[in-house]
């Protein structure tokens, strides 16, 4: 019998998987989401923003991990905010943060198990879902290793695994490039695309090329706010000749950041 | 025009004396894969002992061979209990126990056993859903089972190493069971039910901050067991615990909604 994704059994009247209206985020006492106005439907959304824009507090908010300080945030149809109960909202998201934290002494398999129980999937679809999360990492040969003996690009890969063991309806990757070789990489970038077909999908990442090779839109980030949401194509068209970067992509980030800063200076 | 070999040709199949071609044979053996009822007329004959023999030595074999190894109990099944980080912080309540009682050993004055018990799980609980000290706190923080559901059981696993260890504490210095145990458990209800609204941790931290100074540090100082650990408090402490446990279970919602503790 055919397992129901969380996606497929999610309400569907919900407008947007994610909404954010005038969202305001606290990284300690510091304002590091202000105002952002964003929606988000299925599809794999690549989330640029120079180092401090406020992308990792986003993702953490998105993952209910942190309260937002203001505005409304809305996700599957549930209100984000201090008063909402929200077992059923997290049940269908999957988070891999960029701190990844693991304990050591566990199995690939046993991690995963873990998270899945954490995550409330029924008893008997764990084991399956399980291996076929870790079969799509390309982890199953290390999957009985202990997880202090991966590498940097495994344990991104284990994190991976874990963060699609539920099928989410919304999943939320902070950096999930990083320590993996280029094939590695072009086999993720597949992943993406394969869960993007009937999820929502959130990648924060500092490498362009990642999002143009794999996102279907792109949102830009800068000091906190929106600086531009919108296709591939959108994001190339706003380089020209003279913008740094090695690729059209990338001059159309460096361009956009640029008018962006001298837009807010004057 | 019946197509089931005759019941002298199954007699001849299943003999391997008799001499049956090759072409025959492989017909009849095509047909007895795909028909129960002939496969039920083949003669046992020597295959029936045959078969009973490697049977009875595969029975032999098992017996007397090493016994199945165990299926090794799942890390993570363990983990929904207890997890590694907290051992370090049990080890230690253990060993200051063991202190106190040797202390208690040297001084029978001072019920260092009982001054300690309400504080002893503590650290553990505290410890159990901490930011800071759970590697994968950000990860689980944004799960289902985040809160409250995970804190029991993390405290549950607590209490199962340090109630133990009160007992035997208490049986070597002689020291009333039940003063050992309850405040234990009421101190553990309290940082639950507190920890809904500042946190666990911190709530910890304070409960047992104020436990020091106002019990502890005076019994030691004066060499007097506190009115509040006197033979005759267990019915105070057993309702007390009561109390808080419920207190503890009207804020379950807390644990499960977004705060900035922990």
């Amino acid at each position: 019998m055919r397992t129901v994704s969380a996606a497929e059994s999610a309400p569907t009247t919900y407008p947007w998987a994610v909404h954010a209206q005038e969202l305001r985020v606290k990284a300690g006492r510091h304002l590091a989401v202000d105002g952002l106005d964003l929606a988000l439907d299925t599809g794999v959304h690549g989330l640029l923003g120079p180092n401090g824009a406020g992308k990792t507090t986003l993702m953490r908010a998105l993952a209910t991990v942190i309260r937002p300080a203001g505005g409304r945030l809305t996700m599957l149809g549930e209100t984000v905010d201090g008063r909402a109960d929200l077992r059923r909202l997290r049940r269908g998201l999957g988070y891999l943060p960029q701190q990844f934290g693991f304990y050591p002494r566990f199995t690939v398999r046993e991690f995963v198990e873990y998270m899945a129980w954490l995550k409330e999937m029924p008893k008997a679809e764990i084991p399956g879902a399980v291996q076929r999360s870790i079969d799509r990492v390309g982890l199953a040969a290390k999957a009985g290793a202990r997880m202090k003996t991966l590498s940097g690009g495994m344990l991104r890969r284990a994190g991976i695994a874990q963060a699609i063991v539920n099928d989410p309806a919304v999943l939320l990757l902070d950096e999930p490039t990083v320590g993996l070789d280029p094939e590695q990489r072009l086999d993720f970038r597949e992943l993406l695309r394969d869960i993007g077909v009937d999820s929502c999908v959130l990648v924060s990442t500092h490498l362009v090329e990642d999002v143009v090779a794999a996102c279907s839109d792109v949102i830009v980030m800068n000091e906190g706010g929106l600086v531009h949401q919108g296709a591939v194509d959108t994001l190339i068209a706003q380089g020209g000749e003279g913008d740094a970067g090695d690729s059209p992509a990338e001059r159309g980030y460096s361009a956009l950041l640029r008018r962006h800063r001298s837009a807010v200076a004057r | 025009m019946s197509t089931h070999p005759s019941r002298a040709m199954l007699a001849r199949y299943a003999d391997r004396e008799a001499v049956l071609d090759e072409v025959t044979m492989w017909s009849v053996e095509t047909h007895l894969e795909g028909c129960a009822d002939c496969r039920s007329h083949v003669p046992a004959g020597d295959n029936q002992a045959l078969l009973d023999r490697i049977a009875a030595g595969l029975d032999q074999g098992i017996a007397a061979g090493p016994a199945p190894a165990r299926r090794r109990r799942s890390q993570a099944v363990r983990n929904r209990w207890l997890v590694w980080h907290l051992v370090p912080w049990l080890t230690m309540t253990v060993a200051v126990l063991g202190c106190a009682v040797l202390l208690q050993a040297l001084d029978p004055r001072v019920p260092l056993v009982l001054l300690l018990a309400p504080i002893a799980p503590l650290p553990g609980v505290a410890i159990a859903w901490s930011r800071r000290h759970d590697p994968a706190w950000e990860l689980i923080a944004g799960t289902p089972k985040a809160g409250l559901t995970l804190l029991l059981r993390r405290t549950a696993g607590v209490l199962a190493v340090v109630v133990p260890a009160l007992a035997l504490a208490s049986n070597r210095t002689g020291v009333s069971l039940a003063l050992a145990l309850l405040p234990c458990l009421a101190f553990s209800a309290a940082t639950i039910g507190l920890g809904g609204f500042i946190g666990v941790h911190r709530a910890a931290v304070w409960l047992g901050s104020l436990w020091t100074l106002a019990v502890v540090v005076p019994s030691i100082a004066t060499a007097h067991p506190p009115a509040v650990l006197q033979s005759g408090t267990s019915g105070f402490w057993a309702l007390l615990t009561l109390i808080l446990a419920g207190l503890a279970a009207t804020r379950a919602t807390n644990f499960r909604r977004l705060s900035s503790h922990n």
